[in-house]
């Protein structure tokens, strides 16, 4: 994917100071960063612009860069990102945007905005980063686990998840 | 007056006390274990609340811990109708992530089984759907020729279902040579039993069979009067919804949006495609019933039936390439070889392939190690079947299986 200059420059000029930033990869592809306050204004920006257009959110999920205790730490703070795919159907241009959330402890919850208004595909994608990364979209019309149990406990694809050792009489691990 | 309407002025008539009517997640009708809360009304259908997970296995979970081949047979099981196509869709991101590009021994070989494999998947949605409104013949016809395929997939890798034959760098094995021809083919084709011939020409001749069998399928279902009352003018999703809802595939097509990613994608895959002839269709079509309106489940189940010509189309332009473009005997054989201990990267690549059932995007991070930090499999079934709740306020109970069927669903990739 070319690095996405346009819609940095574009976001750059409407968007309060500080709250973007480009990151170019050499390899594999390169995203555009933003403060979290900055998120809704932004995703506006790009899906109604003319010279954007980016109609559908392809998908929505997040990473945790967290090390487990013995692994060589991958980088030094610990943090959450919440990656957005976007696509133009009319371009046939993609785009990815990051969003960088501080890790909280285990079993507490960050924090970002939903977008679930912009696209309606958010709802169950948001859902679903709930569901497994533990992350509240405030705003969201039904914030519910979607693939796990409601009553299951922890969110199972942060790093320093552990299986329960019993659920409802099943023994786990 | 479609009948539904006249329906509902008598059932309102009636009034009826609510009730909450569970269907699934062991309902024929469901393709899968899919649940769905529906609150009624009589007959009425007021809401509809889906039931994800019971086919949850935590695939991304599993592939953060394994390099990116040993995660290529979990793939097979999340679209396990479509094995191919999804092997295909995480071996290009992989490739896209370590700056590769297979051999185009391997490019054509793949173009093949995953052509093949789409069309399979087609007929069984097919067959599947004329299960759910009640007519049995395509089922079987639908089962029959699929049968076949997966002969001819057998042929080449040893498995019928979940392949794990496109890996990172290539595909496992060549094409054979020289195959006993398949039983099924034998006998429909009336070729004496036992018989040796080339893997090629054995799709050929069953090309060559399965092209009037489609004028079949159109006189038992697509024009088929009680068919199409169950269907036109059903589950209408407008354009701009189908787009809001990240709807993709034969759903988005069938709401009028012409996006093919074999045409409109990432470089990396689109490079498979761009030597074949073929078209996207899209609705509106001009021979459809008049009751058919843009993006009913008519329309949807149509896209599907004229894919599956498509995709022959590109079969016999692939097999030209193979026999007189000279691929068979290209030098640079048919991989890469893929150490895993090989070292990914600490990039990152999102990447969306046309799956038979729509987008179907994987996600992978390289922190430097063999294994990923991140797998993501992002599932268009997932974002088609999110609008099942919308299309189905305010229909018939009879109606729900026509909608869940149309957007054809596998719930091995919504759940992962």
């Amino acid at each position: 994917m070319s690095s996405p200059t346009f819609e940095f420059s574009l976001l750059e000029q409407q968007l309060p100071g500080g709250s973007v930033r480009l990151v170019e990869a050499t390899t594999g592809d390169s995203w555009i960063e933003l403060k979290s306050h900055a998120l809704r204004e932004a995703c506006q920006i790009l899906r109604d612009h003319q010279d954007c257009q980016f109609n559908v959110l392809s998908d929505l999920t997040a990473v945790d860069w967290f090390s487990p205790a013995g692994k060589k730490p991958v980088i030094a703070d610990p943090r959450f990102e919440v990656v957005y795919h976007l696509l133009s159907l009319t371009r046939q241009k993609t785009l990815t945007l990051k969003v960088i959330l501080p890790r909280p402890d285990r079993d507490e919850l960050s924090e970002i905005p939903s977008i679930a208004d912009l696209w309606l595909a958010a709802n169950w994608h948001e859902r679903e980063a709930f569901d497994m990364f533990g992350i509240r979209f405030t705003g969201h019309p039904d914030l519910r686990r979607i693939l796990c149990p409601e009553d299951w406990e922890g969110y199972p694809l942060r790093k320093d998840y552990e299986f329960p050792l019993e659920y409802h009489g099943i023994r786990g691990r | 007056m479609p009948q539904s309407a006249d329906q509902r002025i008598i059932e309102l008539d009636v009034r009826t006390d609510e009730m909450l009517v569970n269907m699934g997640p062991q309902h024929p009708s469901t393709h899968g274990v899919l649940r769905l809360v529906l609150r009624t009304d009589g007959e009425i259908v007021h809401e509809v609340i889906p039931h994800l997970g019971y086919l949850h296995r935590c695939a991304e979970k599993i592939g953060e811990h394994l390099a990116p081949p040993q995660w290529v047979p979990y793939t097979d099981r999340m679209d396990y109708l479509a094995a191919m196509n999804m092997n295909l869709g995480f071996s290009l991101t992989v490739e896209k992530l370590m700056s590769q590009v297979a051999p185009p021994k391997a490019q054509l070989i793949r173009v093949f089984v995953a052509e093949l494999n789409r069309i399979a998947s087609h007929l069984l949605g097919m067959g599947a759907y004329g299960l759910d409104l009640g007519s049995f013949t395509p089922f079987l016809y639908g089962f029959r020729e699929r049968e076949i395929i997966l002969d001819l997939l057998e042929e080449v890798c040893g498995a019928r279902l979940t392949y794990s034959y496109v890996t990172p760098g290539g595909v496992t094995h060549d094409l054979p040579e020289a195959i006993p021809i398949p039983p099924g083919l034998a006998m429909l084709t009336g070729r004496p039993a036992g018989a040796t011939i080339s893997w090629v020409d054995a799709v050929i001749l069953f090309l060559d069979w399965l092209g009037p069998r489609i004028d079949e399928y159109h006189t038992l279902l697509t024009e088929n009067h009680i068919f199409v009352q169950r269907t036109a003018g059903l589950g209408v999703l407008t354009r701009e919804k189908a787009i809001s809802y990240g709807c993709s595939g034969p759903v988005l097509r069938g709401s009028g949006v012409e996006f093919d990613l074999r045409r409109h994608g990432d470089k990396i895959y689109t490079s498979l495609y761009e030597k074949f002839e073929f078209d996207i269709p899209t609705a509106p079509f001009r021979n459809a019933p008049r009751e058919v309106i843009v993006g009913d489940n008519w329309c949807r189940f149509y896209v599907r039936m004229l894919e599956v010509t498509q995709s022959m189309r590109i079969l016999r332009q692939a097999a030209d390439l193979w026999t007189i473009g000279g691929v068979a005997h290209d030098p640079a054989g048919h991989k890469i070889p893929y150490r895993l201990t090989t070292k990914l990267p600490a990039a990152e690549v999102y990447l969306e392939t046309e799956c038979p059932r729509g987008q179907m995007g994987f996600y992978v991070i390289g922190n430097g190690s063999a294994e990923p930090l991140r797998t993501r499999a992002k599932s268009s079934s997932f974002c088609n079947l999110s609008v099942i709740s919308e299309l189905c306020q305010g229909v018939l109970l009879a109606d729900i299986p026509s909608i869940a069927g149309s957007l054809d669903i596998v719930m091995g990739e919504i759940d992962r």
